[in-house]
Formats: structure tokens, sequence, C-alpha cells
């Protein structure tokens, strides 16, 4: 089956990716995933793993979910490669929430650093109080981050376009300077995060695996390949909705979306607020897992990096967030000689997949409303 | 005679400078088909516009069963049973058949969060449902269509977008259906084809009314009970087909603009 063998495969490429130390190896892995992926478009491969997971989707979500799992249980003895694991879910879990704005609802959105930020920011303030459990916490950090964007929404319901784009760009440095001229923020020093806790569990603890030695951040890989699983469940269920249909319908054509009825006005609040909550949590995940931020971490750059996971991979598509995720995340940390380079280099991959694949890597397909039913009558 | 249907009030629409719709008053009868005809820029579609309240009158009134509509806005007018095509085909080129004339059923759909997102049994309920009515719909227009409910609207030519946008604005069971030039782009039979189907629409439900503007006078002549001439966004002419044919200021205008 041809679809379990690309999340098979893409599963032993991630441990491959994660592992590879010198630069000539990853450059070889590149070219490796460059050429199975022309040979798979040449010899008709593509079209098989897509009818596949037209047919059996849920299967082939679960069996990702596992190998996932899998490969994160394999690496759990490297900090490295799990803080990197966990990393991609947690920018792929932020960049959900831009694709619902984005992708969906065609809102453009310039400040998702700072309502990631935000989520971070509360984890760190709420974490030092020590009042309410941290699995309560992240979702605080969604709703903060919701809170800050309301001011927001009077333009990204009025205007289109550029206008709202300029907006939210303002936004992200007020945001920026506010953290940086805050005292009780930390200033520019930023401020330190208590871990994640579970009741009796505290993630700063490395768990121990059947006698082995890991690292702490399995719990925070753990936790948050969870959290994906979950917000790509829910992002599914909100394409497949009437809701998802009519945030297409608002990006596509607002004046005929109006004369069917369609509350323009609702259906941009409703996906402008929910991807910022979704924002909030990854943040806050993220700050905990980091457990230190500081405003330098949360700048305009870092919200291009987000809104070019979304480009990327495709408007609207989960599995190219995933791709492109990864991408992001981990090239310039393995090719330690692009750090410097990092976003010149991911302008120019934007601009290339513009010009030559404008829609993403892994492009979204129609929508399935029915994904668990063979398709027919 | 029973009260009208729809009854335009001496409105008025300007912009900036153009009179696009100058003191135009008219009324429709329930059931009727009415054709709107007039030269290129003689205030056609800006009568649709703002009947469906895409824009707001600059000056007048606009009652629909005896309410008034001033003003409202797109989608209170969709609520009250007004639906319509548009001139330049506005579907969503990237999404599927079934989707776009889904989307001219909001009024019946679950809007809330919850039933959308967490407890979905009601929803594949309704999706079951409104797929099924707009198969059947599509079937009414082309039995070929039919089969091909999942393709994306941009891959089909303008005849089918054309069927799929009426589709799309007869779904929700409407009690006034605008058509904006619905054969532009089609051949003479093509057109014909179409008008029968949509009659044949019509005739399943329970009094639909019509307001036709076409540039085609077979179809005009064939379909409709009476007839509206405007030119330069006044009122000319009215009356039957043959009627306003007739009519010298009618032929003036005609000969005038082309
Ligand atoms: N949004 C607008 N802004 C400015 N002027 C407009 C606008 N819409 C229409 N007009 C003007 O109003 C007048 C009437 O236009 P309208 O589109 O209603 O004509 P029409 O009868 O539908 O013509 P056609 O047969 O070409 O479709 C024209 O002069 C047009 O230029
Ligand atoms: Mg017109």
């Amino acid at each position: 089956m041809a679809g379990a063998l690309v999340v098979l495969g893409a599963g032993h490429y991630g441990w491959a990716l994660l592992m590879a130390e010198e630069t000539w190896q990853v450059v070889g892995l590149l070219a490796l995933a460059g050429m199975a992926t022309i040979a798979a478009y040449k010899t008709g491969f593509v079209r098989r793993v897509e009818r596949d997971w037209a047919e059996a989707e849920p299967q082939l979500n679960r069996l990702a979910f596992a190998v996932l799992i899998g490969l994160i249980l394999v690496l759990a003895g490297s900090h490295f490669a799990l803080l990197m694991i966990s990393t991609v879910l947690l920018y792929f879990i932020a960049s959900l929430g831009l694709n619902i704005q984005f992708g969906f609802t065609g809102l453009v959105n310039f400040a998702g650093a700072a309502f990631f930020g935000a989520g971070a920011y509360t984890a760190a303030v709420l974490g030092a109080q020590a009042l309410i459990p941290p699995l309560l916490i992240l979702i605080a950090g969604g709703i903060v981050a919701m809170a800050i964007s309301l001011p927001l929404l009077v333009p990204i319901v009025r205007t289109t376009g550029h206008y709202a784009a300029v907006v939210t760009i303002a936004f992200g440095v007020l945001f920026r300077t506010f953290l940086e001229v805050n005292e009780i923020l930390g200033g520019p020093q930023g401020l330190m995060v208590e871990s994640m806790k579970l009741p009796g569990w505290d993630f700063y603890n490395a768990p121990n695996l059947f006698g082995f030695e890991t690292s702490f951040y399995l719990n925070y890989a753990l936790m948050a390949a969870g959290l994906a699983a979950l917000v790509f469940a829910l992002f599914r269920r909100l394409e497949r909705s009437w809701i998802g249909l009519h945030m297409d319908a608002v990006r596509l054509d607002e004046t005929a979306a109006a004369c069917f009825g369609i509350s323009v006005r609702k259906t941009k609040i409703l996906a402008f607020l929910l991807g910022n909550l979704i924002l909030g949590v990854s943040g806050a995940l993220y700050g905990m897992m980091i457990s230190f931020i500081a405003p330098a971490s949360f700048t305009f750059s870092d919200s291009l990096l987000l809104v070019s996971i979304v480009l990327l991979g495709g408007l609207g598509s989960p599995w190219g967030g995933v791709v492109a995720a990864t991408i992001v995340v981990l090239l310039p940390e393995k090719l330690q000689l692009l750090q410097e380079y990092r976003f010149l280099l991911f302008s120019i991959l934007v601009i290339l997949v513009l010009l030559f694949r404008p829609e993403g890597l892994l492009p979204r397909h129609l929508r399935n409303f029915f994904p668990n039913r063979r398709t027919g009558a | 005679m029973s009260e009208p249907l729809l009854e335009f009030r001496n409105v008025v629409k300007r912009f900036g400078g153009v009179t696009a719709l100058d003191d135009f008053s008219m009324t429709l009868a329930p059931r009727e088909i009415l054709g709107l005809i007039g030269p290129n820029g003689s205030g056609k579609t800006t009568s649709f516009n703002v009947l469906t309240g895409i824009y707001g009158p600059s000056a007048g009134q606009v009652m629909f069963e005896g309410r008034d509509i001033t003003g409202a806005d797109p989608r209170a007018v969709y609520e009250a049973g007004i639906v319509r095509t548009f001139q330049r085909s506005r579907l969503c080129l990237s999404l599927s058949i079934y989707d776009n004339i889904m989307i001219g059923d909001t009024a019946r759909l679950t809007r809330g969060l919850w039933s959308n997102l967490i407890s979905r049994r009601g929803l594949e309920k309704q999706l079951d449902m409104t797929r099924r009515t707009a198969r059947d719909l599509v079937a009414t227009f082309s039995a070929e269509l039919a089969d091909r409910m999942d393709a994306p609207v941009g891959s089909l030519p303008m005849i089918e977008r054309r069927r799929i946008e009426i589709c799309r604005a007869l779904i929700s069971g409407p009690r006034l259906l605008l058509l904006d030039e619905p054969s532009a782009g089609m051949t003479h039979d093509e057109t014909h084809q179409l008008m029968d189907d949509i009659l044949a629409v019509r005739a399943r439900g329970e009094g639909l009314s019509i307001i036709i503007v076409e540039h085609e006078m077979g179809v005009i002549e064939r379909i409709t009970d009476r007839c509206i001439v405007l030119s330069y966004g006044r009122k000319i002419a009215e009356g039957t087909y043959a009627e306003v044919a007739a009519d010298s200021e009618v032929q003036n205008a005609y000969l005038g603009a082309d």
C-alpha cells in the first residue's frame, strides 16, 4: 500500500535527518528527497498515494501518529533530536492556527509570533504564581493570545488585503516593544518559565524508559505530539464542516458569500480568534519547554517564518505544514553554515515555491466531507 | 389584484456623477416572470445590486412581501428568500460542485461551533441531505453533470458553471430568483434548454417568481409574463413583450445604443 509506505518512509527519513551530523550527509539526504519526489511523480506513485489517502485516511492518520511516537521513542535519549521534534511539532501546531486564518479564510496575519509569544509569556507569569495547574496554563495562554488580538478585529473585519497586513505588522512590532520596556515581564532580558507539570509528574524530570536513560525533552515531545494530533483533528473537522465551507466561501468571494446568507464578519472573527487561540496554546507549551523566553524570540522575522511555513506547505494543507515546519526548523540547525542566512534562504525558497508551485509543496485537496466512507453515491 | 411580492418605489442610485437608477418604480406579482431589458449600462445589474443589498439606494424604497427591505444587508435579503446569479459568474472555482451548491443552502444549516466540530451526528445528517438535494437539482439540468459532483468547478466549461450558479441559487427554495444574463456565452439551443430546466424546477415548487435580465430577445419573448425596459436608469416602457417591442421609444433606445 503506497500510502503506508510513504508514512513509514517519512518516519525513517526524519530519523536519518535528525541523526545526520555532517553537512555532506544532510545535503545527500536533501538530494535523496528531491530525487524520490521526482521519481514518485514520474512513475505515477503519487497518484497511488493520493488514492490510498482518499480511501483509508483515518487509518493512515493513525499510522502516521504511531510512526511519530515510534520516532520519538527511538530517539528518547537524545536531547537535541527531541528538542528538534518538539519544536517542529509546536511550529506545526502554530501554523495550523495561521492556516485557519490565512489558508481557509484569507486573513493575513503577520503577527503570528506575537500571539505565540503571548502564550509563552502567559506561561511564564502564571507558572511563577503556581496557582493554576499547568495544563490549564496552556489554555490560558491561548485565551490571552486571543484577548490581545481583540483590538485587531476592527481592521481585520473592516478592511482587506494590504491595509490589514500592515496593521498586523505594526501590532507585532508594538508587542515586542511592549515586552522590552515592561519591567514586570523582564524587559529585554526576558523571563524564566516553569516547566510543565502533570499531577505527580514534573516535566523537568527525565522519564525512565524500561531502565534506559532518556532526555527530559521526551516529556515535551510526547505532549507536543499529542497536542499536534488533537489540533490536527480539530483542523480537519473544521475544514469538513459548514463553518469550514463558509470560510472558503468568504476567502474566495465575499460578495457572493454574503448573498447566500453567510456572515462574512462572524466568519472572519471566528477564524481570527480561533487561529490566535491555537497560536497561544502552542506558544505556552513552547515557553515551558525552552524554559527561558525573551522578546527577541518573538520578532517580526519569526512571524514571517510562521507565514512561510503556511505558504511553503500549501494554503490550507495540514500535511504541507508538517513538511514545511520540518524544513524551516530543522534545516538551519542541521546546516550550520546556513544559520546566518536562514531568513534569506527561506525568502528565496518561498519565492521559488510561489513561482513554480504556487499551491505549495503538498497542495490542499478538495474537501472530503466523509473520509470514513468510500466514495460514490 | 393581490399584494405585490416585490416593489421598487422611486429608487435612485447614483455613483458619483452617474445616475445608474433614476426614480425607478416597479412591482412584481407572486409567481410572475418579469423581463428586465435595456441597452448596456442602463441600470439592470444595478437594480439587482440594490435589491440584494450589495449597494444601498441613494433614495427610494424597496418592499418585499410587504416588508421594507431598503438598505438591508445581503444576508437579510437572502434570508427573506431572494437569491441571484451574477452577470459575471461568481463561483468558488477551486471548490467542488457539491461545495459550491451547498453554499447556497446556508439558511438551513447548523452554525454552532459545538455541532460543527464536536458532536457531529446532526451535521452529518444535514450533509447527506443537502448533498442529495444538490445532486437531484443538478440532475434536472444535466444528468451527466450530476455524475461529476466532486469535480472542481474551475475545470468545467462556462455553460456548466452557469447551471451550477443557478443550482446554488435554487437549492434554498427561494421566493424570488434574479437571473443576470444567464445565457451569456451560450448558444441559442443551450439557452433555451437552460430556460426549460429552470421552468421545470419552478413547476415543482410553490410559486417562485423570476426577474430575468437578458439580451437574447427570443428567451424574453418566450418565458416572460411582462417586461420592463430601462434606459439610462429610467423606466421607458412596461408591458408584455409584444407591447414593449412595438414601442417606438424602446426601438430608439436600442438602436441608439447599438
Ligand atoms: N460600482 C459602480 N461604481 C461606479 N459606477 C457603476 C458601478 N456599478 C455600475 N455603475 C454604472 O452604472 C451604470 C449602470 O450599470 P449597470 O451595470 O447597472 O448596467 P447594466 O444595465 O447591467 O448593463 P450591461 O447590460 O452592460 O450589464 C453604468 O453607467 C455603470 O458604469
Ligand atoms: Mg449588467
